[in-house]
């Protein structure tokens, strides 16, 4: 007979408590997160500053991203964002098989650098067997070669105030109101002088296909995948990227995404 | 429900550190599932290895076949918006292991952990009976917490929460550059994936039995322990 009281009165309790978390679910009260100019998600994404401080105060900053055997490669690299760029100069070098194609290095470099792919592969490479990681999710793994951007900026040289490296893009993400948007992208100096950050022109054995970021795309492996800008036009060294783009360092990171990928 | 408590049987049932700990897991939950929920629908497919089978197959789970996979009433923010949860996600993951963080320091130092949550020989000889009077919707308010409360709730504080957060960590391309072991101690980075969506289901599934356990033995006296620290202990306690 107690059971059968405590019963009853849990069904009810049960149900106002139900009752109450599905009206708060439904409600949206937490959309407001999804406006960027909302205070709360302001304050929010400073956590993303605190996770690059305690990755790159805590950890070991030479570290080394994990690489993997030949044997792991058991797909081909799944293509993601722009797989096929349609805009015009990058589809007349893809017509003489980018034998024209020349990555212009400049910015606060000493001596700017015009570079034919045959230059950068005469250039010492280095080859990897890494993890892709999407923030999406996935993972795949796959062999890259390229020439590690540290030789390329060494090349050049940096001027003082060389604080990020600005990797312009040929492909078009984008087409709004105010014209195209092509991809770009920032990286520190930590990470564009590590040994695995390349500009890869070859991948799983053969040349970089287009769907993957032919003729040049930039490898950072501790980071995530949007980091790794595709179908490199050009490279600026800079001191600041608040005046590129929407300001925020990146084509995603207008978007909302964090600036330091590596969570 | 007794009328007619003399306030001799209110006692003193949580510190402060507990209560603010204990809120703040609360609601950094909540946060965490709601975003996290969000960030799986970005690609609702689970895996076991280092990476995710398009060429092969490794998958476990696939959700959503059919447009989302969770619905706009169980994620945050409600639309499909992987930047949002991810910066609600992180955000919260902060805020449940500073929490988790200070509350393990106090507790070990005040000795807590030791005197209150650690099972004893005589927890484990009671623990049938335990289960039994459970089983009978009664809900006995001790001084103390009872065999399973020190199980559950040590299960939640000594294995799901360092498990979430190891397991979201493994995650991490930086921290894998750092820490290789984390990813292959765990099965590979598609296998944490794997796992912490598992844990935050077993974290969720505690939440559940949580609130029923809350609202059976007396919501109102369960809540004021947790809000002011009083509570009020059966006669013969």
């Amino acid at each position: 007979m107690c059971a059968t009281r405590i019963t009853r009165r849990t069904v009810l309790r049960l149900g106002g408590a139900g009752l109450a978390t599905a009206t708060l679910g439904g409600c949206k009260v937490f959309d407001r997160l999804a406006d960027p100019a909302d205070p709360l998600r302001h304050y929010m994404e400073r956590a993303n500053r605190l996770t690059m401080a305690a990755q790159r105060g805590l950890l070991d900053r030479e570290a080394m991203a994990q690489e993997f055997q030949w044997f792991d490669i058991r797909q081909p690299q799944r293509p993601n964002g722009v797989t096929d760029p349609q805009d015009s100069d990058y589809l007349a070098h893809v017509a003489t098989g980018f034998s024209g194609y020349r990555l212009s290095v400049s910015g606060l470099v000493k001596r700017p650098q015009t570079l034919s792919l045959a230059d950068l592969e005469a250039m010492p490479t280095r080859r990897q067997i890494t993890r892709h990681d999407c923030v999406e999710g996935w993972s795949c793994i796959a062999q890259w070669t390229g020439v590690p951007l540290s030789a390329v900026l060494d090349r050049a040289g940096l001027l003082p105030g060389a604080n990020f490296v600005l990797i312009r893009c040929f492909d078009t993400i984008e087409r709004s109101l105010s014209g195209a948007v092509k991809y770009y992208e920032t990286i520190d100096m930590v990470d564009a002088m590590h040994p695995q950050t390349i500009l890869a022109f070859g991948m799983n054995g053969s040349a970089l296909p287009v769907p993957n970021g032919a003729p040049l795309r930039l490898r950072v492996e501790r980071q995530l995948g949007y980091k790794m800008a595709k179908y490199i036009r050009a490279i600026e060294v800079v001191d600041s990227f608040a005046g590129v783009g929407g300001g925020r360092g990146g084509y995603w990171e207008d978007r909302g995404y964090a600036w330091y990928a590596g969570i | 429900m007794h009328l007619g408590y003399s306030n001799k049987r209110l006692i003193k049932r949580h510190t402060m550190t507990t209560r603010l700990a204990h809120w703040g897991w609360a609601i950094s939950l909540l946060f965490l599932l709601g975003s996290g929920l969000q960030i799986f629908n970005a690609h609702p497919v689970l895996y076991i290895g280092d990476q995710s089978g398009f060429g092969f197959d490794n998958a476990v789970l696939t959700l959503g076949t059919q447009g989302r996979a969770f619905p706009a009433w169980t994620t945050i923010p409600s639309g499909m918006d992987l930047a949002t949860g991810r910066i609600v996600h992180f955000f919260f993951a902060w805020v449940l292991v500073s929490a988790l963080f200070l509350w393990l320091v106090s507790a070990l130092v005040s000795g807590h952990l030791w005197r209150n949550l650690r099972p004893t020989a005589r927890d484990l000889q009671s623990l049938g009976t335990d289960i039994r009077t459970h089983a009978r919707f009664h809900f006995p308010h001790r001084r103390t917490y009872g065999p399973l409360q020190k199980l559950s709730y040590g299960a939640v504080l000594f294995a799901l929460f360092p498990l979430i957060v190891a397991t979201g960590l493994a995650m991490s391309p930086g921290m894998n550059a750092a820490a290789p072991w984390l990813p292959e101690l765990l099965g590979g980075r598609q296998t944490a994936r794997t796992l912490h969506f598992c844990v935050a289901a077993l974290l969720l599934g505690f939440f559940v039995l949580h609130i029923v356990m809350v609202v059976l033995a007396g919501p109102l006296n369960e809540l004021r322990a947790m809000v002011t620290g009083w509570y009020r202990i059966d006669e013969g306690e």
